[in-house]
């Protein structure tokens, strides 16, 4: 459907691994027993205050100078104001109309070029407890029976990330958030994992005809844990609300779950969703006022981003590759490998496939790339142990080397001869039609070579024998 | 024996420093008092026995102060079980400097109130007169120090809960500067007007305790460091300015037995050197209480929020576990009149579509106020007027009217909307009752405010002890 263009922006927020929480000093983190790590600050009791996590607030803006924004010169915390078991105080401290981090924007490229997507701001705030709710239909909060509340979340640092509506496809919205975390972890303030959810992204999502130029209603998509189920919770909210508006209905605004098994969206029950927040500053804080030559410090500080890399990478290995190479942090061991002699294409490849799952030490650089270029001559058992070693251990290449593949069909004539003598029956069998015996004499072949043998070279000589 | 109603905190520090009294002693003889005139003044709601090894002399602490492990009500059901798993940073420094805690005292719920009428435990009474209140929300800090019961305490002051008990009962009460004193442990109401201060019989007295409460506190970010306090010496206010702001002494409602005493308290201060002129505060003195009563009721929707059932304190179950009508039972029954009535002002003022025209527009007038005030302060070192427009008025006169209520408040909300530090000194009697005269300086002015209170306490020599204790 052509005609339909969508309108998508998105809303990241990402935890800050910093050691203890936003407002108070217990510890942050995932893991320990529920409710172990909490104060009378993160537990909302009677006259506890909040007192600003210093760190929190130069990783917001190391992030906010990553994606190009301006630092307010002053940015005010603000509370958001509701009802629920997850929000001891009754308001959670966000930011509001003086956020820390405003007017950014960042380059996705494309196969088809770059699109840039405009950052309305970046700002810090605190999370909520987590909740369990036990009992009833929907696991939600209507209609439990009881609801389990841990507070070692409550508070935890987390930046929220808003993008203008410029995204305009579910595999857009999927290249930003690869390169949004890949940033966000190379910075060190976040590792960023959907399935711990300590990053969580929702999507703002509306279509509208080509040509267009106002938005027509935007529906908010919650509830998806991979950057896959996001896109294709976006797909599905493409398809539902064009199906509405030529099926003359109206898209209505309405906050919507992703449901992965059936592939649809379904829409959240209103009680759940404050109307009115009622924001005001935050009595209890000063306003930030980031001290010039602290930003300045932190933006001297930025490493090269993935984006700028990306673009380089492009003409090396391809756009596909590239994307792929940084946003998997795969990029690294092609670099080691090229450094130490590979070509790109092969270093790429090696590097999101054999070395996908394997940080092998730098100190193996020479060793890897010379087994990988006398690959041909190295068993595949050999090279794949080398590769998981990699990690851990220095990589010998003599004693890789000396488990040489026997590709020598002179040297392999007489075994194959002898084992087709030994097994009259299967060859019968394999000139009775049966092709797949071949199979049995590989295996015996190399059985005899204890896996050295040439597996072409072996079934060339078999078939020559057999068919013959 | 220790006379409790006579005798200073200053003197009492004097004996135990000299080791005339044991402060074991010393907790005693209030206890003693306490056992004596409490049942019939309800200044307290919890009672602390004396702690091993006390070092100093003992203080009463208004209920809104956290203390570890001593339960603290803030007046209200809500929190009618709640015991603190921590020292508030001012309950801990009184600790610090060896204070023992006597007990915690009796207050409007939440302080919200100007009588002592609002508690849910039952009203405090005036030493002076046992049918009238002891003003609010602090009354039972100032009726005890009035009466006795406590050699000082500590108050918190949001719109005037320190300085109008303290003139209803004819006490020395300090508001001071915010940000000067930490607000952490301290049950919140209206956090930006919200300071902790002492309640005294002298001024010298209130000047060392605030020596022991002021400064910087790393869990309070809105405190700052604080100049040393000096313990006020001199007799004279030479080359002191005064202003009389026409506005705060003349407002409508000052009775003229109040009027009548704070100007003869204005020639003595003449009379002592100092130079006195008239000013003007039009805008602040109109729009102070109006603008109070939409940011303090905002600022407490927001932190009366905590109190769901879910975590601690009172809870009341919903049927079919509903959690929204859980939270709903759990306010409605902990809650009193006042706290709710607040409350449903406050959500009111901060809700869409009304925020700028209630709680926006406030904050702007709220500049406004601090800009008047800092222009007099060009001229002036302190400015005086009456605390509080009337005497101590009877129980339940004003109970059945909240707006009659909250004009009790009028003189003392401008400065606190400035943030302004202010002292209230006893400066006579009219009808047989303790005049208080407010003494509002600039920023920081606590010493300033310390000397000029201290040379007009002198001069006035005021009777502290009630006369019908006497």
């Amino acid at each position: 459907m052509p005609e339909w263009e969508p309108v998508i922006g998105l809303e990241i927020h990402t935890h800050l691994k910093t050691r203890t929480k936003m407002f108070c000093r217990c510890e942050a983190g995932f893991g320990a027993e529920p409710n172990t790590r909490t104060c009378p600050v993160c537990l909302a009791h009677p006259g506890a205050l909040p007192v600003p996590n210093e760190r929190a607030i130069e990783w917001t803006i190391k992030l906010g100078l990553a994606l190009s924004c301006r630092i307010a010169d002053r940015a005010v915390f603000h509370r958001k104001n509701y009802f629920y078991p997850d929000n001891p105080k009754g308001y959670q401290i966000s930011q509001y109309d003086e956020p820390l981090c405003i007017d950014g924007k960042m380059s996705v490229p494309g196969a088809d070029g770059d699109t840039e997507i405009g950052i309305i701001r970046a700002h810090l705030e605190e999370d909520a407890a987590k909740t369990i709710h036990v009992g009833g239909a929907t696991g939600r909060i209507v209609g439990a029976a009881h609801s389990n509340v841990d507070f070692n979340r409550s508070g935890t640092p987390l930046v929220e990330i808003v993008t203008q509506p410029d995204i305009r496809s579910a595999d857009e919205a999927k290249r930003f958030l690869q390169l949004l975390r890949q940033t966000i972890v190379e910075l060190g303030i976040s590792d960023a994992e959907m399935e711990k959810g300590t990053l969580r992204a929702d999507a703002n999502v509306s279509v509208r005809k080509q040509g267009e130029t106002g938005f027509r209603t935007r529906t908010e998509l919650k509830n998806m844990n991979s950057f896959n189920h996001i896109a294709r919770g976006i797909d599905a909210e493409i398809r539902r609300q064009i199906q509405v508006w030529e099926s003359g209905g109206e898209v209505v605004q309405q906050t919507l779950d992703y449901e992965v098994k059936s592939d649809t969206v379904t829409a959240r029950r209103r009680k759940e969703e404050a109307d009115d927040y009622r924001y005001f500053p935050e009595p209890d804080l000063v306003p930030i006022e980031p001290p010039r030559d602290l930003v300045e410090r932190l933006e001297s500080e930025l490493p090269e981003l993935p984006g700028v890399r990306i673009q380089s990478l492009k003409e090396l290995v391809g756009f596909e590759s590239a994307l792929d190479l940084v946003s998997t942090g795969n990029e690294r061991k092609a670099r080691l490998l090229v450094e130490h002699g590979l070509d790109w294409t092969t270093a790429a490849n090696v590097a999101m496939n054999q070395l996908a799952a394997i940080d092998p030490l730098p100190a193996n650089g020479p060793a890897l790339v010379e087994l990988i270029k006398q690959r041909e001559r190295i068993t595949r058992e050999a090279l794949t142990d080398s590769f998981a070693s990699s990690a851990t251990t220095i990589i010998d290449v003599k004693d890789v080397l000396a488990q040489t593949v026997v590709g020598d069909a002179s040297e392999l004539e007489p075994l194959v001869d002898r084992i087709l003598a030994a097994s009259a029956a299967q060859v019968e069998s394999y000139r009775g039609g049966k092709q797949g015996v071949l199979g049995y004499f590989v295996g015996q072949v190399m059985k005899e070579t204890q896996g050295k043998a040439d597996p072409k070279i072996v079934n060339e000589l078999l078939r020559k024998k057999l068919d013959s | 024996m220790i006379d409790t109603l006579r005798i200073t905190a200053e003197e009492a520090l004097g004996l135990v420093e000299r080791g005339e009294v044991s402060p074991a002693e010393l907790h005693a003889a209030y206890r003693e008092a306490i056992a004596e005139r409490d049942e019939e003044l309800h200044c307290y709601l919890t009672l602390v026995d004396a702690p091993d090894g006390a070092a100093s002399i003992p203080i009463a602490l208004k209920d809104i102060i956290g203390t570890k492990g001593v339960r603290t009500t803030a007046g209200s059901k809500i929190l009618d079980d709640y015991v603190p798993v921590y020292d508030a940073t001012v309950a801990q420094r009184c600790k610090d400097a060896g204070l023992s805690l006597l007990g915690k005292t009796n207050l409007d719920e939440f302080a919200m109130g100007s009588s002592t009428e609002n508690s849910a435990y039952g009203p405090s009474r005036n030493p002076w007169d046992t049918t009238r209140v002891p003003g609010g929300s602090g009354g039972g800090s100032a009726a005890a120090v009035s009466a006795g019961l406590a050699p000082w305490a500590l108050g918190s002051d949001t719109g005037g809960s320190i300085k109008q008990p303290s003139a209803l009962c004819g006490n020395v009460g300090l508001r001071p500067t915010y940000g000067t004193v930490s607000r952490y442990g301290v049950v919140a109401f209206a956090s930006s007007l919200d300071q902790i201060g002492p309640v005294t019989k002298t001024v010298r007295d209130n000047a060392r305790l605030y020596r022991i409460i002021s400064g910087r506190d790393p869990c309070d970010s809105t405190t700052v460091d604080v100049p040393p306090v000096e313990i006020p010496e001199a007799e004279d206010l030479n080359g002191v300015r005064v202003g009389i702001a026409r506005e705060l002494n003349e407002a409508e409602g000052i009775e003229p037995g109040v009027d009548a005493a704070v100007r003869r308290a204005i020639d003595l201060a003449a009379e002592l050197g100092a130079e006195i002129d008239a000013c003007e505060l039009p805008r602040s003195v109109e729009y102070g209480l109006p603008c109070y009563y939409l940011i303090a009721p905002a600022e407490a929707s927001s932190n009366l929020a905590r109190y769901d059932g879910v975590r601690y304190a009172l809870r009341r179950e919903a049927d079919g576990g509903d959690y929204y009508d859980m939270v709903a039972r759990t306010r409605d029954a902990g809650f009193g009149d006042e706290p709710k009535r607040r409350i449903m002002l406050g959500t009111y003022a901060l809700s869409a579509g009304y925020y700028e025209a209630f709680y926006g527009q406030a904050q702007k007038v709220r500049t406004v106020i601090s800009r008047e005030f800092a222009a007099a302060f060009e001229r002036f070192d302190v400015l005086l007027s009456p605390t509080s427009p009337t005497v101590a008025f009877k129980l339940g006169e004003k109970t059945e009217n909240p707006l009659a209520m909250y004009l009790a408040d009028v003189l003392t909300i401008p400065p606190n909307m400035a943030g302004l530090p202010g002292l209230s000194i006893p400066c006579g009697l009219s009808e047989g009752l303790p005049v208080g005269l407010q003494l509002i300086g600039p920023q920081f002015s606590e010493n300033t405010l310390f000397r000029v209170g201290h040379a007009l306490e002198r001069a006035l020599g005021f009777d502290t002890v009630p006369e019908r204790l006497r």
